[in-house]
């Protein structure tokens, strides 16, 4: 949706497809008349208690039960755009594919180049086209999980639109928020964009073959994010070089065997219900 | 971040309580609003206005109560209130805070008829 002025023409696309408009979780339509039977006039508080994003919240809900039923790890990749997450991830799959079955959700607001570039690896991606949209919700990623064949113990990327602003608010039913950082971007980058760095787990600092040819100091990215988030881990990567990648997957095995005991306590605690 | 959005939000809340609750004028809406919720209250005053107007809720006066910024602080091992997102703690002056408040959103109250 337009944030300017609210207009909706620019509606969010899968594989180039209409997605649904979005509406509340719990939407009920009012009536063009609403005809109320003989109330007071007199004015009357209402407590309600409801959080503004709601119906945002309902729907990644809905995300993480199906995620965590069929053992899936799902992680939401933000960053600014050039920060190198496609590449990365392309890497990544790469590397773990036979190990590990993996799946991939690409936001942008136009083209399916992401996309295309994942399934060129050999391994499923469906494109959310935003239109104007400047970050993924958890109602449009329910929809690309619809088009997903979720196998069992499997990884789900979600490449979240270039933005390090927005997508922070917004759960997407996601394990964990990761945010990729370039060594080309400044140190200070942690500093001007707090909420993002604060809702991220882990931190990838990329690009680091570059560091001989800019002006980055890797103690001081690494100590801004800290103030930011204490509780972040940081791992130092190159994606077309390949350093750090070991540390990268070996953080994705061990969220992964700690997701197989959350998902085994789920589905017990489901046939006790029973 | 989003005013407009979160306007619609706010106004999708009112809809579906009016049809719970029963009413069909709101008077005003009472929001908390947390300090480092990343939101600009005159642009959510102005996005309400916009979105409200022929609804229900158009006219409805938006009381905003603005909740502080808090933190676990790991070095003194204390909650403390910040005035800043990236202020030292106000005790100790350290810089390791866990943020534990101020991210607030919610539609706290409506004043209806």
């Amino acid at each position: 949706m337009c944030i300017t002025c609210g207009c909706d023409d620019a509606k969010p696309r899968i594989n180039g497809g209409e997605l649904l408009n979005g509406r509340q979780f719990d939407a009920v339509h009012l009536p063009a008349h609403f005809h109320h039977h003989d109330k007071p006039s007199a004015t009357r508080n209402l407590r309600i208690e409801r959080d503004i994003l709601d119906s945002n919240k309902k729907y990644a809900a809905e995300n993480r039960r199906r995620l965590l039923l069929h053992n899936i790890l799902a992680l939401n990749l933000v960053s600014s755009p050039g920060s190198g997450k496609t590449q990365l991830l392309t890497r990544s799959i790469e590397d773990l594919r036979h190990e590990v079955a993996i799946a991939v959700i690409e936001g942008d607001q136009q083209t399916s180049n992401d996309a295309e570039r994942i399934r060129a690896t050999g391994v499923a991606a469906v494109q959310i086209n935003t239109g104007k949209g400047c970050h993924l919700d958890a109602h449009m990623v329910g929809h690309a999980m619809d088009r997903l064949v979720l196998a069992a113990d499997s990884i789900l990327f979600i490449e979240n639109v270039g933005n390090l602003v927005c997508p922070a608010a917004f759960d997407l039913g996601e394990a964990h928020k990761v945010v990729i950082l370039s060594v080309t971007e400044g140190e200070d980058k942690p500093l001007k964009y707090p909420d993002m760095f604060q809702a991220a787990d882990l931190m990838l600092l990329n690009k680091i073959d570059l560091l001989p040819y800019v002006d980055f100091n890797m103690s001081i990215c690494i100590n801004n994010a800290k103030r930011v988030n204490p509780d972040i881990e940081v791992l130092p990567v190159s994606a077309t070089r390949g350093h750090g990648l070991t540390d990268w997957y070996r953080w994705l095995a061990a969220c992964r065997s700690q997701k197989q005991r959350l998902g085994e306590q789920y589905v017990s605690s489901l046939a006790g219900q029973d | 971040m989003h005013e407009m959005s979160l306007c619609q939000s706010i106004l999708e809340i009112i809809e579906n309580q009016a049809c719970t609750l029963g009413f069909h004028k709101v008077i005003a809406v009472r929001l908390e609003i947390g300090k480092f919720a990343s939101v600009e209250l005159a642009a959510l005053r102005f996005g309400f206005s916009a979105a409200s107007k022929g609804s229900m809720a158009e006219g409805a006066r938006l009381d905003i109560i603005e909740t502080p910024g808090q933190a676990w602080c790991l070095d003194c091992r204390k909650s403390v209130v910040l005035q800043q997102r990236l202020a030292p703690c106000p005790v100790c002056g350290g810089d390791l805070l866990r943020v534990s408040g101020g991210m607030e959103l919610q539609v706290k109250e409506l004043e209806v008829v």
